[in-house]
């Protein structure tokens, strides 16, 4: 039923990290690579995040994170989200993320954990073959 | 494949349906039909605003600032914005949602960002689709930001209600494109950030406009003569400061009298009348358009054709005509 | 030399302080945890999961009195990077000292204070761009009056460069606004040569080692020239362009992090010869996480390998006279002051950030570094290129998410135990001050006194000025 499907993507910067250098250059990548992107803006809250998953109904969330808040604000994002019933929707975080927590998020149903030195392309394609529906 | 249950669950205002059905509009046409033929007796509920003007002249600040007082109000919005797909990937940026931060997490606004995905004309093809959605969903507004590239985005006309344009101070190119054509379809100016100079500038500029046009919204086509006589809308005009909400109240006033206006003078029967007539030429345009296509890639008898006009021996015009008969709907 | 310094709570930090003043080091840097940083107490819906975990947490009063517990303020020089409510931790700063029995006249250091570059690249503002600057002309006012001895703005070009601007850029944005705030200083009546040798700069030191020392000279030129000419300095120092650099944390990379001692090398070596007065120099670990303290010291030995052992810090501007050096330096001045012309246009600074100007030109620099990368026309090594990928086997230090329990703990003792009509008597003078348009220094100073806390003083002055959202773009 894909007659005209797009890839929509929302990139999100919970919390109150300020490092959007990232954020910014993957959302254009993003475009460049076909998908339709939304930008958040800083300072989501997880209840921002999770409607604005609600009402833009997109098919994957990009969560940057640099500020260390990974391990409080991304349980609990998918907790709502699982509140909701969302479950089709692929949900992924990085920027720092130490090794040693990527199991821990694993478990709450994260993906990625992509970190500096990331090529735009591979972030391109990590969207395009981890997608849910 | 049936959506029963998804519409069954926005019938009872579920967000979460209301989305998916919007998304599935999106990416198939033939969906698209299916859903509204099941919602569209349920329709018809919500006031429909669209808001246009060129990129940057504040047309998501000023809805975002509407939609606080709407929301004081008890009402529940819907908000559209449609943003340009690049011709050249086929991606797109949507970048109004991050001005409305403020309604984020409210139950009452449902805010949701669409690409054009190529259509002229500043909708995007299944935006309609979308107002039906959520005017089925249960709001009471719903405000369209069209794209926003400054001319020809006449579209909005159609499900539009109330039409405002967006101008700003300073530059006189805006007042060109309105006349270009937006002029007929605007029934409120705003000139936004009236605290920059030159606001009044702007206003006069308008103002001088309209006494020199003759032609509005609602003294054309369809109206019976007594109707264009009686009930001539001439186009309002208000200063504005979206950022901090100046004039807002003006803004209402002039949005309800021209609610009444559609409503006391039976100038809504028209819009009605004339917004199915132009949402189905759309559709059919689509329709058509989409079998035609399919036509050309895959009969033989359009390559015979294509070969003769090649030769010389038949000219495109008449091409056509074969085509038209070929389609069966001469 | 110093090192930037916070982490956990202030008790957490104040050992760590000691113990680096112990070995012989004479001043203190603080960074602040994210929540201070916004001005958010520490159990604020935003704060969740980043209390102490970028700098150390600050609520009130009590927080500073234990961060700089035992430690003598008026023998040490310290750095406060905070900006938004850097009048507040400057105000609980001077208290603290009060409170050992120092007065301020005696009190040393550096306050960031520099506003215009968050709304441009850091993003932690709190107020409209005009508010902020009201409050950062009350400091320079404050502090020239009663804290001689106090740095009142470190004009900050290094998050522009972080946040992806070229070298031209960072130095342009850098200089208009350290000129906006010399003429809202001068606009409120102050003397240009009564602040601005206490006004300071800091730059990055980015790759392209000609680039950048070319970047410092160039800035040194413009700050003089104008100075003079435009704002009628006199003094010496007025015209002199002081600065601190610290090399680029973004050039840094996660792959094969041992490289990054060489980058920093050479990053610190431009900023040296390019006549900086103080250095950062980066961990190698950077791009990985707060440094650990091996790599704080490799970065430490760095610069002293540098200063001590090269010999390029014995001769000022060595690399003079050089004519690729001086039409590098000539033309980074052109591109500077076409930017200059642009800003004016756009009607000033402000005007500009609203406009977003910076944001877009930063925005559209940092795609095309990024897309340079990928194509490889930019070669980094390790990364694109003589790629050797292996796990990160660096250990890291980590924050345990206990510190915000601690934290919440403190301040909730602090709420019960203090005059709570007196903090409410407070901030309503202080909140009727904002209104009007007296310093407000002396009426924070007093909320502070009280043990009012950052969240509840920011509150405050939110109702008066108002908040800012940014009209992202990307
Ligand atoms: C640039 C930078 C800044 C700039 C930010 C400018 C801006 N507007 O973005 C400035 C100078 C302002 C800054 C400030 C601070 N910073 Co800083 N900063 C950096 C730095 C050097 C580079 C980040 C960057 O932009 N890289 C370039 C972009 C393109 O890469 P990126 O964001 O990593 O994104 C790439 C990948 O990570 C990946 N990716 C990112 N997100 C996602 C998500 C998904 C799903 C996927 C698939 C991929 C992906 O794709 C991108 C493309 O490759 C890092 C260290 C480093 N080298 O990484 C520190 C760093 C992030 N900062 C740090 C700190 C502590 C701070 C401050 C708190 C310091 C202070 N106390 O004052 C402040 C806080 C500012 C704030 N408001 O939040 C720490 C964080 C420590 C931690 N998490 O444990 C770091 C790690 C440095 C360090 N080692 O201490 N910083
Ligand atoms: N001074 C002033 N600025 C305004 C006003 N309204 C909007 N703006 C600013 O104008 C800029 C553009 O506003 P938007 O609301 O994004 O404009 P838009 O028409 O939706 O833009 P596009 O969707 O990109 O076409 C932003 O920086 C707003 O803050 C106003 O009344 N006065
Ligand atoms: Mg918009």
């Amino acid at each position: 039923m894909s007659e005209n499907r797009r890839i929509k993507v929302l990139v999100c910067k919970p919390g109150l990290d300020g490092h959007d250098r990232g954020a910014k250059v993957i959302a254009r990548a993003l475009r460049d690579a076909g998908m339709e992107v939304i930008y958040t803006g800083i300072h989501q809250t997880p209840d921002d995040v999770v409607n604005t998953v609600i009402q833009e109904d997109p098919d994957a969330v990009i969560l940057s994170i640099l500020s260390g808040a990974h391990n409080a604000l991304c349980p609990m994002i998918m907790e709502k989200l699982k509140e909701k019933d969302i479950d089709d929707v692929l949900v992924a975080v990085g920027g720092i993320i130490p090794d040693e927590d990527k199991p821990f998020l694993e478990k709450h149903g994260l993906k990625g954990f992509q970190g500096p030195g990331t090529e735009l392309k591979e972030i391109v394609e990590f969207v395009k073959t981890n997608l849910k529906r | 494949m049936g959506f029963e249950a998804l519409i069954d669950r926005l019938l009872k205002g579920d967000t979460r349906a209301a989305a998916r059905l919007i998304t599935i509009a999106e990416n198939d046409i033939g969906a698209a039909e299916e859903i509204i033929n099941s919602i569209y007796k349920h329709t018809g509920k919500a006031y429909i605003l669209g808001i246009t003007g060129a990129p940057g002249s504040g047309k998501s600040t000023l809805i975002s600032t509407l939609t606080n007082i709407f929301v004081k109000e008890g009402k529940k919005v819907g908000i559209i914005c449609v943003d340009p797909t690049s011709p050249l990937t086929g991606g797109a940026l949507l970048g109004d949602r991050i001005r409305m931060k403020k309604h984020f997490t409210t139950d009452n606004v449902f805010i949701r960002s669409m690409a054009n995905r190529g259509q002229l004309g500043g909708l995007a093809r299944a935006t309609e689709d979308a107002i039906k959605i959520l005017d089925v969903y249960g709001c009471d507004i719903v405000i369209i930001e069209t794209v926003g590239v400054g001319q020809s985005e006449v579209d909005i006309f159609r499900p539009a209600q109330s039409v405002l344009v967006l101008l700003v101070p300073g530059m006189g190119d805006d007042i060109q494109a309105i006349k270009a054509g937006i002029m007929e379809i605007t029934d409120i100016f705003v000139v936004n950030k009236m605290d920059l100079p030159g606001a009044d500038r702007k206003v006069s500029d308008i103002t001088q406009m309209l006494e020199l046009s003759m032609s509005f919204k609602y003294d054309y086509e369809n109206l019976n003569q007594d109707h264009a006589i009686v009930h001539k809308w001439t186009p309002k005009i208000v200063k504005l400061n979206s950022k901090t909400g100046e004039n807002f109240d003006n803004l209402l006033e002039i949005i309800n009298e021209h609610k009444a206006f559609l409503k006391e003078t039976g100038v809504i029967e028209n819009y009605r009348l004339n917004r199915i007539k132009n949402e189905t030429l759309q559709i059919l345009k689509h329709k058509l358009t989409r079998k035609v296509e399919g036509l050309i890639h895959s009969n033989p008898q359009i390559d015979e054709y294509i070969r003769l006009v090649m030769d010389k021996s038949m000219d495109p015009y008449s091409m056509a005509n074969l085509i038209i008969k070929l389609l069966g709907i001469e | 030399m110093r090192q930037f310094a916070g982490f956990g709570t202030a008790a957490q930090t104040n050992e760590r302080y000691k113990f680096l003043l112990e070995h012989g080091q004479t001043g203190l840097s603080v960074a602040f945890s994210l929540h201070t940083i916004y001005g958010y107490e520490a159990d604020n819906e935003y704060a969740l999961g980043e209390v102490g975990k970028e700098g150390v947490s600050i609520d009130t009063l009590k927080d500073m009195e234990t961060l700089f517990d035992s430690i003598d303020l008026s023998k040490i020089s310290t750095s406060m990077t905070i900006n938004a409510p850097a009048a507040i931790l400057l105000a609980m700063y001077i208290v603290t000292a009060e409170k050992q029995g120092h007065s301020p006249d005696l009190l040393r250091g550096t306050i960031q204070n520099d506003i215009l570059k968050e709304y441009i690249a850091q993003k932690s503002w709190i107020f409209p761009p005009e508010e902020s600057m009201r409050l950062i002309i009350d400091t320079i006012e404050y502090c020239t009056q009663h804290v001689p001895q106090w740095y009142t703005v470190s004009i900050s070009g290094y998050h522009i460069r972080e946040a992806g601007s070229t070298a031209v850029q960072e130095l342009a944005f850098t200089l208009a606004d350290g000129f906006a705030y010399v003429e809202a200083a001068m606009e409120r009546g102050l003397n240009v040569d009564d602040f601005a040798p206490r006004l300071s700069f800091f730059f990055n030191a980015h790759n392209n080692f000609f680039e950048e020392l070319c970047k410092y000279r160039a800035a040194r030129r413009i700050w003089a020239k104008r100075m003079k000419n435009k704002y009628g300095a006199k003094k010496p120092e007025s015209l002199r362009l002081r600065f601190h650099t610290q090399t680029a944390g973004v050039s840094l990379t996660a792959q094969e992090p041992e490289n990054n001692i060489v980058r920093v090398t050479l990053q610190g070596l431009a900023a040296v010869l390019g006549g900086t007065q103080s250095l950062h120099t980066n961990s190698f670990d950077e791009a990985l996480c707060l440094p650990t303290e091996k790599a704080v010291k490799i970065a430490l030995r760095t610069q002293q390998i540098i200063a001590n052992e090269s010999g390029v810090a014995d001769t000022v501007d060595p690399l003079a006279g050089s004519y690729y050096v001086e039409s590098l330096t000539n033309r980074m001045e052109e591109e500077a002051e076409a930017y200059f012309f642009k800003i004016e246009e756009l009607g000033g600074v402000i005007p500009a950030i609203k406009a977003n100007f910076f944001q877009k030109e930063i925005a559209n620099a940092s795609y095309k570094y990024q897309q340079e990368i990928e194509k490889n026309e930019r070669i980094v090594v390790g990364v694109n290129d003589f790629q050797l990928r292996e796990a990160c086997s660096t250990p890291l230090l980590k924050i345990d998410d206990q510190v915000s329990k601690v934290q919440i703990d403190l301040l909730n003792k602090i709420r019960k135990n203090r005059d709570n009509e007196m903090v409410k008597a407070k901030l309503e003078k202080l909140k009727i001050a904002a209104q009007g348009s007296e310093n407000l220094m002396p009426y924070i100073m007093d909320t502070v006194r009280e043990y009012a806390s950052i969240g509840e003083i920011i509150s405050t002055l939110k109702e008066v000025f108002g908040t800012y959202d940014e009209d992202s773009i990307f």
